[in-house]
């Protein structure tokens, strides 16, 4: 944080973008066009449940399109706000403190999209609840062997426990905004969700316990939960799945692509908001180098993956990395080794990583680049498997896009709302950073 | 019993630093039902005014100790005995493909244990609390740091505790109704 800052101004500058700022034109224009979106999702699930998942582009061979893309993409992007928030918690890397807030509303928002794709892949989405095991009139129960019934824990688990942990951080900052707020309706619905905090030593003792006790076990969680993604894939025969390496190098992509959504997310909002001062130039540089370390490792995993095609022997691995280089699909490999691999190695430049400008586009083109993983690793491995007779292509439809992007405007929507209503800098945790807020012997 | 017309007496101070050595006085003058609060966990604070017993750690153990155990033998009792399915010949109890499960159930029992834990031992949500009579309290989610002794405190006598606060550097000191 800039100094210059007391308990007073810090708690003025964040509560007053919610409480008075006036609602400019560029936000209902920018949310209006989310919602936009956001209905056309709407209308292309609708047309999905009336029609049936054949208006998709998914065909034997290819069972999985654009739903598993998108869900892993957005989960991946989620791991991010759970890794500031929780892992830099608990490694005391105190600057986390000015974007841990909205990095854990990203988490939310974009688990949220990806909750959808499952759901609505499963053929029948008003049975998707038969995936828990609950008891019932058929006497049947989930397979507790299969990764598809891990993935539904893990994902709810990362579901549940990311939202509490938001709230959680959120309740003091919702006291300050019902102590601070002048119109009645606003301080009786903050009032509400902040639970009658009232900042009691003893409360801030049990909070702080808990709350780190939240990061000690979110920390764990979310890297179980691209590992379980990853299975969904690893544990599977298909040549391009079945490989070790796909855990770690699932959780290194998901922290690549969210703190590149980070990125792009708080270069705009900082300058928007005038918030320099809290989300500063070391925030931008600190996440372009946790970008640049996991891409290393994602290039690392894509190395493994040629370097074993060649090494195991087996001749449909060496296909799968040949059928990469050669194949159909071979503009979309080179456009994701462009993307993750090649482009983002400006972020050695110390210059570079100052200029919020080309952060922003470095960020989208790694945003492009693991959506192309996922797409690599879905449709060029299942499009040409062991017989080639039953080898096909896939194309996706208008439907397919249109879900897609209309995720993207759920997401950009929820953020809207999100920087309106709720603090989007940690209030309490900002003040903790002032130097005041030490206690002199 | 009758209910006390007053809830106690509260000092504003300027500090942390003010706030925690001022708990410390107060505490060692005899107070025991003392309470401070303030915009922001403040180290040490919770100990000055005589907290010690934090039993949020162990409600997460018995959270996540009852999810690891349900989870884990809810699915032995479905793989074994309610519904047991002959998948490529695996043994109906194939442990290791339950660990993940049984993990994260873990994680979701001690994280919820743990949020709603720590809200019930807070004795959260409670919208009304007589120190919001107040008006000044206000700031404490802002800027300021408030010092309360109990009228269900022993030594507690409305002009003795007054004078007590007034000494510590307390100001604008208000009796808090009930």
């Amino acid at each position: 944080m800039e100094p210059g800052y007391t308990f007073g101004t810090v708690t003025d500058k964040i509560g007053s973008i919610v409480l008075t700022r006036p609602t400019s034109n560029g936000w209902f224009l920018g949310f209006g066009v989310a919602f936009l979106l956001t209905m056309m999702m709407l209308y292309a699930i609708a047309y999905l449940f009336v029609k049936g998942v054949g208006i998709w582009g998914v065909t034997i061979p290819i069972g999985w399109g654009f739903a598993i893309i998108n869900f892993v993409w957005w989960i991946g992007i989620g791991h991010a706000g759970t890794l500031i928030s929780a892992i830099l918690l608990l490694l005391r890397q105190s600057w986390r403190n000015s974007i841990n807030r909205f990095a854990e509303a990203m988490t939310l928002f974009a688990v949220s999209a990806a909750g959808i794709f499952p759901l609505i892949h499963v053929g029948r989405p008003w049975l998707a609840y038969w995936l828990f095991p609950y008891p019932n009139s058929m006497g049947v129960w989930p397979q507790f062997r299969s990764p598809l019934i891990w993935d539904v824990f893990a994902v709810s688990t990362y579901a549940t426990i990311s939202l509490l942990f938001w709230f959680v951080g959120l309740v003091p900052d919702l006291a300050t905004l019902r102590d601070r707020s002048t119109n009645r309706a606003a301080k009786i619905i903050y009032g509400i969700l902040a639970l009658g905090w009232r900042g009691s030593a003893r409360h801030w003792d049990r909070y702080e316990t808990a709350y780190l006790l939240l990061a000690g076990l979110a920390t764990p969680l979310v890297l179980s939960v691209h590992t379980v993604v990853s299975f969904d894939f690893a544990v599977g025969i298909v040549p391009g799945w079945h490989t070790t390496i796909f855990p770690p190098y699932f959780v290194a992509g998901a922290i690549y692509s969210g703190f590149a959504m980070v990125l792009m997310l708080a270069i705009p909002i900082r300058k928007l908001y005038g918030l320099e001062d809290f989300i500063t130039e070391l925030h931008l540089q600190n996440a372009a180098k946790v970008m640049l370390a996991t891409g290393l490792i994602v290039g690392y995993g894509y190395i493994i993956e040629a370097f074993m095609g060649w090494y195991s022997g087996n001749r449909y691995d060496a296909f799968t990395l040949w059928n990469r280089l050669h194949g159909p699909y071979r503009w979309e490999y080179y456009a994701l080794l462009l993307c993750n691999i090649v482009i983002p190695q400006v972020l050695w430049i110390r210059k570079l990583r100052s200029r919020p400008i080309a952060l922003f586009f470095v960020s989208l083109v790694v945003l492009v680049g693991m959506w192309l993983e996922r797409f690599i690793i879905v449709v060029v491995s299942l499009h040409r498997d062991f017989l080639t007779s039953s080898w096909g292509m896939y194309y996706p439809t208008r439907w397919d896009w249109m879900t897609y992007i209309g995720t993207i405007g759920m997401f950009l929507a929820a953020m809207f709302l999100f920087v309106r209503l709720l603090p989007m800098i940690s209030i309490f945790e900002m003040r903790t950073l002032l130097p005041e807020a030490e206690v002199k012997e | 019993m009758k209910r006390a017309p007053i809830y106690g007496t509260m000092a504003e101070f300027d500090s942390p630093t003010a706030l925690v050595a001022a708990a410390h006085s107060t505490h060692e003058a005899g107070y025991q039902k003392v309470d401070a609060y303030s915009p922001f966990p403040i180290e040490g604070l919770a100990e000055a005014v005589g907290f010690h017993k934090n039993r949020v750690p162990l409600v997460t153990l018995i959270g996540g100790l009852v999810g690891s155990l349900s989870g884990y033998l809810l699915q032995y009792w479905i793989s074994t005995s309610s519904y047991p399915v002959n998948v490529g010949g695996k043994p109906y109890h194939s442990w290791p493909a339950f660990i993940i499960v049984t993990f994260e159930i873990t994680i979701l029992f001690a994280g919820i244990s743990a949020v709603f834990g720590m809200l019930a031992l807070n004795g959260l949500p409670m919208p009304y609390h007589p120190v919001f009579n107040v008006p000044r309290f206000a700031f404490a989610t802002k800027d300021r740091f408030f010092l309360i002794v109990f009228a269900s405190d022993p030594k507690y006598s409305p002009a003795e505790t007054r004078r007590f606060l007034e000494s510590l550097g307390g100001r604008a000191i208000s009796e808090v109704p009930d």
